[in-house]
């Protein structure tokens, strides 16, 4: 008696559970669903309130339309370069700092990781910032985008952990067969961090690819905004190279054209997702120990 | 030369070395002194010398320069101003209505922010737990994640599109009768939107930390409620919810440190004059009054105003959570 009555409790549970993260999912995919709808769809149907969740009066039109644009794929290339050279400063960075960090026997350590630490719970703020790489003329430039962000603190701890979990016999080895510090960590320890490499590399190409904001308060020329930028200008309404008129028909292909340029800007992302989506989780994993 | 490196690199030859005869040195511990350190970890220490740079140029400068907030700053003048006008600028925020009304929207939305979004991994990370086809599992956590991965200015476009007059929300209204209505440009609509986006946006990502805690949970512990007859919700409410507990007061810890650092970008990206009224945040005044009107000071000073709460915030959570359950940061 007892039995039956806990397993119907235990079916109970089992359904209510499944219901709910069945909900989870759709609610999640639902939107991503739609824009790619919206993206495919004729801008007649969209604007009559039809496209749901199939493309109606499939149309690739849209498709053709931002790629025509050449300042769309300027910024797009603009994006690509960003992250690469963002991510590649950000590596060596956090790997070097990180590395030095894991030493415990360093004088000194806790000072440097105090220094890095406080900068989660406090910073200059918005207006010096601004000032601060204004008056370093690195407006309009590369630099306001790929050096201010170069150490995320929460990276460095990650990686820093990792490192720590390095058997010091191995470094102490090659010490004595007298390899440099500088060897040790090129030829021992990255060889033997390629895990967390990849995690942190992906975090940061990932941030880097998103950012927005830094490009949009440090860049005046069109021609110099990453794509995400420009999907920003899209549909804050503002008019870009190729004229977005105001009449009706050419709001409804703005509508458009803010669906595909979203699709295309997410795209690479959601083509790594799948194979990469475990790195990230195990990245945080380790932060999440460390912390 | 390469002998002289192997006995500096190795940390004990090298102090052994330097140590010498007196019986008092060599007891001392390795790299007492500064001088020691230096010799012996000095390709070490050079190795940090880039990312020092780094936090003292982009993060400690900015701290330094929020004096400005004290200076009358004229744009094209002095970078840091020109002349010492005390707490003018702080006088002046705080007689301003204007700051007071965003003020409580800053700490409206961190606090339904809070609510809404920091509960609900808990719930998610103990229903996937549960779960016992590993493959559904990972299909549900794999899909869960995926906002998270998103530019804000993408989740922003979303939004917008499916609120939009012709979105899929207002097809719904009209497919019940209802007039559509243009939900961005209400004021009324701003905070639901922006805190359910939120938790769209978070709340699978925010599991992963709660599953790996769940990890931990002794199966032992499991096994002894179910063999005193405990359901599945009371094996949840009894083992598996005091196992995550340091990790739950940790993450609030943090959030609430973060609490008044409401989503700028979010907010920047959502709202326009017409919601104004409940969408405006400090954060977005002082952007609009810095960046945009070139009241440096004044916003400096707002935007110091708004660190300090928050540093005071974190500490204070975390000297509560320490004395209430001996859980803290640091």
């Amino acid at each position: 008696m007892v039995t039956v009555d806990r397993t119907r409790g235990r079916q109970v549970f089992r359904v209510v559970n499944a219901v709910v993260l069945t909900g989870v999912v759709l609610v999640t995919l639902y939107p991503f669903v739609n824009i790619v709808a919206r993206s495919l769809s004729d801008e007649f149907a969209i604007r009559a309130g039809k496209v749901n969740l199939v493309p109606v009066g499939f149309t690739f039109r849209t498709y053709e339309f931002v790629a025509s644009d050449p300042t769309f794929w300027t910024n797009y290339r603009n994006t690509v370069v960003y992250t690469v050279v963002a991510t590649a400063i950000a590596m060596l960075m956090t790997t070097c700092y990180a590395y030095v960090l894991s030493k415990r026997h360093l004088k000194g350590r806790t000072f440097l990781i105090g220094v890095a630490v406080f900068t989660m719970f406090f910073s200059g703020g918005l207006i010096p910032n601004y000032v601060l790489i204004s008056s370093l003329g690195m407006k309009d430039t590369i630099w306001a985008i790929v050096l201010p962000n170069a150490i995320s603190v929460f990276n460095l701890l990650v990686m820093k952990a990792f490192f720590e979990g390095i058997p010091a016999e191995l470094e102490e080895a090659a010490a004595i067969d007298g390899m440099s510090t500088y060897g040790i960590l090129l030829r021992i320890v990255l060889p033997l961090s390629k895990a967390v490499i990849a995690t942190m590399v992906l975090f940061y190409a990932v941030s880097f690819w998103n950012s927005w904001f830094p490009a949009f308060l440090y860049m005046t020329q069109s021609d110099l905004f990453p794509v995400t930028v420009y999907l920003r200008n899209l549909i804050a309404g503002a008019t870009t190279g190729t004229s977005v008129g105001a009449d009706a028909t050419d709001m409804t292909v703005a509508t458009n054209i803010k669906a595909v340029t979203m699709v295309l800007t997410v795209l690479p992302i959601l083509t790594i997702y799948p194979f990469v989506q475990r790195y990230f989780v195990k990245g945080v994993m380790l932060g999440a120990v460390k912390g | 030369m390469s002998t002289t490196k192997a006995i500096d690199a190795s940390p004990d030859a090298g102090d052994l070395r330097r140590a010498g005869p007196g019986p008092a040195r060599a007891h001392r511990p390795p790299g007492r002194t500064w001088r020691q350190a230096l010799r012996r970890d000095w390709q070490l220490y050079s190795l940090a010398i880039l990312p020092l740079l780094f936090f003292v140029v982009f993060r400690y400068l900015p701290m330094l320069g929020n004096v400005i907030a004290f200076r009358k700053f004229r744009p094209g003048g002095g970078v840091l101003g020109e002349e010492w006008v005390g707490l003018r600028y702080v006088r002046m925020f705080l007689g301003d209505p204007s700051f007071w009304h965003v003020f409580t929207n800053t700490v409206v939305l961190g606090a339904l922010t809070l609510l809404f979004c920091f509960p609900m991994p808990i719930v998610l990370a103990l229903l996937l737990n549960e779960l016992r086809g590993r493959r559904v599992k990972r299909f549900v956590q794999s899909v869960s994640y995926l906002p998270h991965f998103l530019s804000m200015v993408v989740v922003a476009g979303l939004v917008m599109e499916l609120l939009s007059v012709d979105g899929p929300v207002n097809q719904v209204l009209r497919a019940l009768g209802d007039d559509p209505i243009a939900f961005l440009q209400e004021a009324g609509w701003f905070r639901t939107i922006y805190v359910s986006s939120e938790m769209w946006q978070t709340v699978g990502w925010g599991t992963i930390i709660y599953l790996a805690a769940l990890t931990t949970v002794d199966d032992q512990l499991y096994e002894a409620a179910r063999i005193d007859g405990a359901s599945r919700w009371r094996q949840i409410w009894h083992v598996a919810l005091p196992g995550i507990r340091p990790t739950a007061v940790t993450l609030l810890i943090l959030n609430i440190g973060t609490f008044m650092a409401v989503g700028f970008e979010k907010v920047l990206l959502l709202y326009n004059p017409l919601t104004y009224p409940t969408a405006d945040v400090i954060s977005t005044y002082l952007y609009r009054m810095g960046i945009i009107s070139n009241s440096f000071s004044y916003a400096a000073a707002i935007g110091l105003f708004e660190a300090l709460i928050g540093l005071g915030l974190v500490l204070s959570a975390n000297l509560i959570s320490r004395r209430t359950v001996g859980t803290s940061l640091w």
